[in-house]
C-alpha cells in the first residue's frame, strides 16, 4: 500500500487548525493560535502543490501571487474602524472561490475541460457540486451587499418593499428547481451558471432588506456560509481538509449567529424575514420626554466625574461613527490617574459585527481586563457612580424589560441602576428599533448633546482643568 | 480518490462537533478576531482551487482556476494577516 502522505499532512493541518481555534479562547494565547492556523494552511497548500506536481505552474503562481498581494494590501492598509466591511468582503471571496472550484470540477467531470477531473460523477458529487455553487453564490452576493452597506456605498437602512417575502420565496424555489435540473443534467453547463446566478440573486435579496444594527447577525451568518461552502467543495473533491476546516468555520459562524440572535432576543428567521425596522414608525416620544430631559455640558460632567470612584463606559456604534474612541482613552487615562476605577460594559451586538467595540478599544491600548461583557458588568452598575453611554441607544433602553414593545425581552445593559447616567448623543432621535428611550428622561440621567468626538474632547479638556 | 462517501460524511459530522466544542469557549471580546481568523481558515478552498486549476487544461480552465486562486488566496492571506494585526492590539 502506497503511503498516503497527503492525507497524513491534511490530518496534521486539521489538528493545527483546531489547536489554533482553541488558542482564540484567551487573548494571551490568541496570537499564537492564529499563527498555528496560518501554519496549518501553509502545510495544506504546500502538500497539495507537491501532490499536484505543480501542474499548470504559471496559472498557480499568477493566481496565488495576485491573491496574496491583494489580501496583504487589504489587511495591512485597512483602518480598524473599517473592520466589519473587510470581514464581510473576505467572506465573499471565500464563497466566490467555492463557486468557481465547483464549476471547474463539474466541467472536468463531464469532460468539457480536459483533465484528470474529479472522477466519475456520482449522485453525491453532483449534489455536493450544486450545494457548493448555491451556498458559495449566496455568500458571495450577500457579502458584497453587506460590504456595500457597511462601507456606505448603499443605504444602511433596511430596504423593504411590498411582496418582499413572496419574491424571496419565489427565488428560493427557483434555486431549488435549478439545483434539481443541474443534478439531472450535469453536462449542460449553462444550467449550472443559471443556477449560480439565481442563487446569487437570492443572496442579494436576503441581505438588502436587513438594516445596519442587524449586520452583526448577517456577518456571522455569512461567515458560517463561507465555511459550509468550503465543506461542500470538500465533498465535491473528496478532500478531507476542506471538509474539516469548512465544518469548523461553519460551526463557528452558527454559534456566533446564535449568540447575536440571543443578545437581541430574536429568532434568526425574524432577522432574515422581517420584524424590527420593517416599517420605521414615528415614535410617540413627546409624552415620554416632555419636560423631563436634563441637558448638561462638559464642565458639569467633569465635576461629577471628579467626585466619582467608579465609572463605566457603554460604547455603541455611534462611538465608531464619531471616531471618539481615542478621546475615550484619554478620558480613561485622566480618570485613572485620579484613582477612579474605569471599566467598559460591552453589549454583544454593539456595533456592526460581533466583538466590534472590543477591537476599537483594544486598538486604543485599553487593557482587555477592563472590557467587560454584559453578564459581568450588569451586577456592578448599582455600585457605579457614573455610567457614560456613548453612541448606544437600544442596548440601554429600559423598555426592553417591559412586555409588548419591539425590543421586549432583549437583554440590556442596566446603566439606569448607576448613580448618574451621562448620555452623549447628538439628539433625542430613536435608535435602530425606532422607539423612544425612557432612560433619557430618568431623574439620574443627564443628556450631553453633541458629536461624540467633540463632546469627549471637550470633556477631557474640562476634566483636566477641573 | 477512493475515500468513500460515508467516510467523509463521518469526518464532516465529527468536525462540526469539534467546532462547536472549541468555539463555544471563545470569549466575546475575541469574537471579531474569531470571525476573521475562521474566515481565513475557510479560505481552505484554496486547496480546492489548486486541485481544480492543476488538473484542467485549456483557456477556460485557466480563467476559472486563476480567478478561484485569487479569491481564495486573498481570503487566506488577508484573513490571517488582519487577524494577526488585530490580536496584537489586545494587551493587558
Amino acid at each position: 500500500m502506497e503511503f498516503d502522505f497527503v492525507n497524513l499532512a491534511y490530518l496534521i493541518a486539521a489538528v493545527l487548525f483546531i489547536l489554533g481555534l482553541k488558542g482564540l479562547t484567551h487573548p494571551r494565547s490568541a496570537v499564537r493560535g492564529n499563527l498555528l492556523g496560518a501554519i496549518a494552511m501553509l502545510i495544506a497548500v504546500v502538500v497539495t502543490l507537491v501532490d499536484q506536481q505543480m501542474l499548470n505552474g504559471p496559472v498557480l503562481i499568477a493566481g496565488m501571487a495576485g491573491g496574496a498581494a491583494l489580501g496583504a494590501v487589504l489587511a495591512l492598509t485597512i483602518k480598524m474602524t473599517a473592520m466589519p466591511q473587510l470581514v464581510g468582503l473576505f467572506n465573499g471571496f471565500g464563497g466566490g472561490a467555492s463557486v468557481l472550484v465547483a464549476a471547474a470540477a463539474l466541467m472536468q467531470a463531464v469532460g468539457i475541460i480536459s483533465g484528470a477531473g474529479a472522477g466519475e460523477l456520482s449522485l453525491q458529487v453532483s449534489i455536493a457540486t450544486v450545494l457548493s455553487a448555491i451556498i458559495g453564490a449566496v455568500t458571495f452576493t450577500g457579502s458584497v451587499v453587506a460590504f456595500a452597506k457597511l462601507q456606505g456605498l448603499v443605504t444602511e437602512q433596511p430596504v423593504r418593499y411590498r411582496g418582499e417575502q413572496i419574491v424571496k420565496i419565489l427565488v428560493a424555489g427557483l434555486t431549488v428547481a435549478g439545483a434539481v435540473m443541474v443534478i439531472l443534467e450535469p453536462a449542460d453547463m449553462s444550467l449550472f451558471w443559471i443556477l449560480t446566478a439565481v442563487a446569487g440573486l437570492l443572496g442579494l435579496l436576503l441581505v438588502v432588506p436587513i438594516g445596519g444594527a442587524d449586520m452583526p447577525i448577517v456577518i456571522a451568518l455569512l461567515n458560517s456560509y463561507s465555511g459550509l461552502a468550503a465543506a461542500a467543495t470538500g465533498f465535491v473533491l473528496s478532500n478531507t481538509i476542506l471538509i474539516v476546516s469548512g465544518s469548523l468555520v461553519g460551526a463557528s459562524g452558527i454559534i456566533l449567529t446564535q449568540i447575536m440572535c440571543k443578545a437581541m432576543n430574536r429568532s434568526l428567521a425574524n432577522v432574515l424575514f422581517g420584524g424590527m425596522g420593517a416599517i420605521p414608525e414615528k415614535a410617540a416620544t413627546d409624552d415620554i420626554y416632555d419636560g423631563k430631559i436634563k441637558s448638561t455640558n462638559a464642565d458639569e460632567v467633569a465635576m461629577i466625574l471628579k467626585t466619582a470612584r467608579r465609572v463605566v463606559f457603554v460604547p455603541g456604534y455611534g462611538m465608531a461613527v464619531a471616531r471618539a474612541q481615542s478621546a475615550v482613552r484619554q478620558l480613561t487615562e485622566a480618570m485613572e490617574a485620579d484613582d477612579i476605577t474605569v471599566e467598559f460594559g460591552i453589549h454583544p451586538v454593539a456595533g456592526r459585527m460581533p466583538g466590534h467595540m472590543n477591537v476599537l478599544l483594544a486598538e486604543e491600548a485599553i487593557s482587555y481586563d477592563k472590557l467587560k461583557e454584559m453578564d459581568q458588568i450588569n451586577p456592578t452598575f448599582k455600585n457605579t457612580d457614573v455610567s457614560i453611554v456613548i453612541g448606544a441607544n437600544d442596548v440601554v433602553n429600559p423598555s426592553a424589560r417591559e412586555a409588548g414593545g419591539p425590543i421586549s425581552g432583549m437583554p440590556i445593559l442596566d446603566v439606569d441602576k448607576s448613580r448618574t447616567v451621562v448620555v452623549i448623543k447628538r439628539s433625542l432621535s430613536p435608535g435602530f428599533a425606532g422607539i423612544a428611550n425612557p432612560l433619557f428622561a430618568l431623574d439620574n440621567t443627564l443628556m450631553y448633546f453633541g458629536d461624540g468626538k467633540k463632546a469627549l474632547d471637550d470633556l477631557v479638556q474640562a476634566y483636566k482643568e477641573a | 480518490m477512493d475515500t468513500s462517501f460515508v467516510m467523509i460524511l463521518t469526518i464532516f459530522a465529527l468536525a462540526v462537533f469539534v467546532g462547536f466544542e472549541v468555539i463555544t469557549k471563545v470569549p466575546p471580546i475575541l469574537h471579531t478576531p474569531l470571525m476573521s481568523g475562521s474566515n481565513a481558515i475557510s479560505g481552505i478552498t484554496l486547496v480546492g482551487a489548486i486541485v481544480a486549476s492543476g488538473s484542467g487544461s485549456g483557456p477556460l480552465a485557466a480563467v476559472l482556476g486563476v480567478t478561484a486562486l485569487v479569491f481564495a488566496t486573498t481570503n487566506v492571506v488577508g484573513g490571517f494577516l488582519v487577524t494577526h494585526r488585530m490580536l496584537k492590539k489586545f494587551r493587558k
